[in-house]
């Protein structure tokens, strides 16, 4: 049987290069003025799926994100880069999910698609940084889990070895299968997006973006079926609404707070080697550099 | 997360020329492998948006890997171990991170793996991946010489060599010989025919080879044994797994560091070769030079991008006399200069890459079948166009780029002539670009023929017919009075029917159509949009006063002058 992997991956505001209006008065995140992108970590997640792919040739990779209509690009962005399809978990009864709600419908999805080898994923998105969706999926699916990991040392058909980037150090650990993996950022950076698939999938729509193109598809889709996106929905996935969106979500958000760092004290240092080499022995003891 | 094709919307522009339909639709052959290929265009607007996403990829490798490694490759440079170049590791990432993204062979059909991009995508792509690293894209540029293997190889060999490149193979043309540089009729290269094995052998040196250590390299040599000029000359393939040349060393240069320039000894190597023995100089060196020239453009529009930001950058973040220096008037007219002739540069560049693209389009289809009365008409009219602006392009473009490194250095003061800049960089690799694939001297030589021939003047004539915006008006008439101004002064020194004095006045006779040609097409882009209103109002002053400066200078001049300048 070939091998499954299924990625989970995330569209989220691209955080890292935030300007002044990245939040709105109310203290929440102003969306509309950050770009939407792929989830660096799950990027990592993709990398490691696409090598086994790389290894096994026999393999397929198949991703799943959920999100509002929109998040269908990930499906793309990952296709160009060697997914073979994606599935699009979407309904506006999922808004307001936090990550056990979200752990749920994401669960019952890869139920649909068992049986399954591997599901991975980055280990947290750059929007919420809980890092909880990854390991209560696995919980909700009853398979093991392997976090933090780096890089992919082996891989078979009933078993896999991975190695765990952890705070102080490395991890090698070996796991049956199947099993749920959350990436670091510190494994490889995922490759490049490639001229000819990206070509090829450009056209890749899911159903409730075909109705809203003004070029008619028909005939390329009957041409080419694997252009047409999966889209599910809760009743597709036959979910428990009450486990779902705000009623499902029993995190609540107290207070938003605006943090100004600010320099409190100052030192005043000679350029004497003695006073360099003791301002680089503490910025190293805390860990600024290094 | 910087991206070289996104950030800069000049390419965009360009890409969106009302002649793009013509060329797509003649390249695509009205889209005929629509449904054979899953990535070929349907249509005009799919082809379109397949250049502007394949470049985003570009500009992102370029902006995340090619830039930030270009300072390690300058200072690594490639190796010669066991009689093989190994590249800097910068390079290698570099090659590989597009090779794995598809990048090579752009330009090739879909039947040998190509993307079958027109000229259009795949020259912008080159001045994407040259403001990144000049040098690094020399190596990746080579694939040009994949096209003239597609053009005039057999297809035994088409189908042996094409599709390696798109699997990454690396290319290089092997030209120039220690007394054959500008002078190519006099390779001595030998290739001797054995009747035995059916197979060519070369024997000799070559010099100054870009990517010497190439997978597959494009050698000229002397097939005609007791010749000594062009007619003796053919264009052979040589395969690096052959194993029969031996590199001799790899040149320490100014510039572009991470090139690997270098001299190869071939010794009885096996090679094919390409199409006819004797038309190696004649015809297919002839067409690959031409693409060359247009790289060369393409790779000093880059450079003069990349050096107009370093001093834009810093003129904007240095403060002298308490203010930032860009609020004098002395490094504000250069940084507008700088920009201004970048403009023009990249107007002329994606101008020419339009006439090579029709001309070449119409090449290929001649192949499948006759063209019509028509469309041989188009088709002389365009490689008119682009036999006179290939070397007007290189010229010009090299030689701007070099004015726009000089200047974005000195806009650094001292911290500029240091290595802690990349400005350094950017002026030491930009020197080549007036030397190679032809000094600016060569290129006079085959552009003064436009001169002769009346195609500028021809050219400017057509640009001033199409109408403009009445708030252009005024930047039009100027150009009408260069053009008049021109036309004159090339009669009056015709006048002296002496062919040494117009060879005197070649370069600044040459300039200055090239000074009313980009006017005009700058004038254009103002029209398409308002953004280059200000580069089109700009370069015109600019360009009518060199004008006026060279007139005057061929006014005050006889031909029995010309002796004061000899010695």
């Amino acid at each position: 049987m070939s091998f499954k992997i299924i990625v989970l991956a995330k569209q989220v505001p691209d955080t890292r290069n935030v300007g002044k209006d990245a939040m709105k008065a109310d203290g929440t995140v102003n969306r509309a003025a950050l770009p939407a992108i792929f989830n660096p970590e799950d990027l990592n997640a993709l990398e490691l799926a696409l090598r086994i792919k790389d290894k096994l040739v026999d393999c397929e990779v198949i991703v799943l994100t959920m999100g509002p209509f929109r998040a269908a690009e990930i499906i793309r962005e990952a296709m160009y880069r060697g997914a073979d399809k994606g599935y699009l978990i979407t309904d506006r009864k999922f808004a307001g999910s936090d990550t056990l709600a979200t752990s749920y419908a994401i669960s019952l999805a890869v139920k649909k698609l068992e049986p399954y080898h591997l599901v991975i994923s980055g280990r947290q998105a750059i929007d919420g940084d809980t890092a909880q969706v990854g390991p209560q999926t696995a919980e909700k699916l009853n398979i093991p889990q392997i976090t933090y990991a780096e890089e992919i040392i082996d891989v078979d058909q009933t078993s896999i070895t991975v190695k765990r980037r952890l705070e102080r150090g490395v991890e090698v650990v070996k796991s049956k299968l199947p099993v749920a993996i959350t990436v670091h950022s510190s494994a490889p950076d995922c490759r490049q997006r490639v001229t000819k698939l990206l070509m090829k999938y450009k056209h890749c729509r899911t159903v409730t973006e075909l109705q809203n193109e003004t070029k008619d598809y028909t005939e390329l889709y009957n041409l080419r079926p694997y252009l047409q996106l999966n889209e599910w929905t809760v009743d597709d996935l036959h979910a428990d609404v009450s486990m779902l969106g705000l009623s499902g979500s029993p995190t609540k958000v107290k207070k938003i707070e605006n943090v100004v760092f600010a320099s409190k004290d100052s030192k005043v240092l000679s350029s004497s080697d003695a006073d360099i080499d003791g301002l680089m022995k503490e910025l190293l003891s805390s860990h600024v550099i290094g | 997360m910087a991206n070289f094709y996104t950030d800069n919307e000049n390419l965009k522009f360009h890409l969106a020329h009302p002649l793009m339909e013509k060329i797509v639709r003649l390249k695509e052959k009205d889209y005929v492998e629509k449904d054979q290929f899953d990535y070929a265009p349907r249509d005009f607007e799919d082809a379109i948006d397949s250049y502007d996403k394949v470049l985003e990829i570009v500009g992102e490798i370029s902006g995340d890997i090619i830039g930030p490694n270009a300072e390690g490759v300058d200072h690594d440079g490639p190796q010669l171990i066991d009689n093989e170049v190994k590249y800097a590791p910068g390079t290698v990432d570099n090659l590989e991170a597009l090779k794995k993204a598809g990048m090579i062979g752009m330009s090739l059909p879909r039947q040998y793996d190509g993307l079958n991009f027109p000229m259009i995508p795949y020259i912008m792509a080159a001045e994407v991946v040259s403001r990144a690293d000049a040098g690094f894209a020399n190596i990746w540029g080579l694939q040009d010489c994949a096209e003239t293997i597609h053009e005039f190889g057999s297809d035994e060999i088409k189908n042996e060599y094409l599709p390696r490149f798109y699997k990454g193979a690396t290319a290089a043309m092997d030209l120039t010989e220690p007394d054959a540089g500008s002078d190519l009729q006099a390779v001595q290269l030998k290739a001797t025919f054995n009747q035995e094995d059916n197979t060519w052998y070369l024997d000799g040196v070559k010099r100054f080879i870009t990517n010497g250590d190439a997978d597959i390299s494009l050698v000229l040599a002397r097939s005609e044994p007791n010749t000594s000029d062009a007619r003796g000359l053919s264009l052979f393939v040589y395969d690096r797994t052959s194993k029969a040349m031996t590199i001799r060393r790899i040149e320490n240069k100014l510039g572009i560091k991470g090139s690997p320039t270098c001299e190869l000894v071939f010794k009885h190597a096996p090679a094919k070769l390409i199409g006819d023995t004797k038309m190696g100089l004649i015809k297919y060196v002839m067409s690959l030079m031409n693409s060359a020239r247009l790289g060369v453009g393409a790779q000093s529009v880059g450079l003069a991008e990349a050096a107009w930001r370093e001093a834009q950058k810093y003129a904007e973040e240095r403060e002298q006399f308490g203010k930032a220096i860009i609020q004098y008037p002395a490094v504000y007219e250069l940084l507008t200069n700088m920009k201004v002739k970048t403009d023009a540069i990249r107007s002329l560049l994606y101008e020419t890459a339009r006439f090579v693209d029709i001309y070449k389009a119409y090449t290929f289809i001649s192949h499948d079948r006759k063209l019509d009365q028509p469309e041989r008409e188009d088709y002389k009219h365009y490689l008119k166009l682009a036999d006179v602006f290939t070397p007007l392009l290189k010229l010009v473009a090299s030689e701007y780029c070099n004015q726009i490194a000089y200047d974005a250095l000195q806009i650094h003061g001292g911290t500029g002539y240091m290595k802690d800049f990349p400005v350094e960089r950017i002026f030491r690799d930009a020197r080549i670009t007036t030397i190679y694939e032809g000094t600016s001297q060569l290129q006079v030589v085959a552009a003064i023929r436009g001169v002769g021939n009346g195609v500028y003047l021809k050219a400017i004539q057509n640009y001033l017919s199409i109408p403009v915006k009445p708030e252009l008006q005024y930047l039009k008439s100027t150009l009408e009075k260069m053009a008049d101004q021109f036309g004159k002064i090339v009669e009056k020194v015709n006048e002296h029917e002496e062919n040494e004095f117009l060879d005197f006045h070649a370069r600044r006779l040459v300039e200055m159509a090239g000074n009313i040609i980009m006017g005009c097409l700058l004038l254009h882009d103002a029209n398409r949009s308002d953004v280059y209103k200000k580069s089109a109002e700009i370069f015109i002053r600019i360009g009518r006063a060199d004008n006026i400066s060279k007139v005057s200078m061929i006014n005050q001049s006889h031909p029995r002058d010309l002796g004061a300048y000899k010695s």
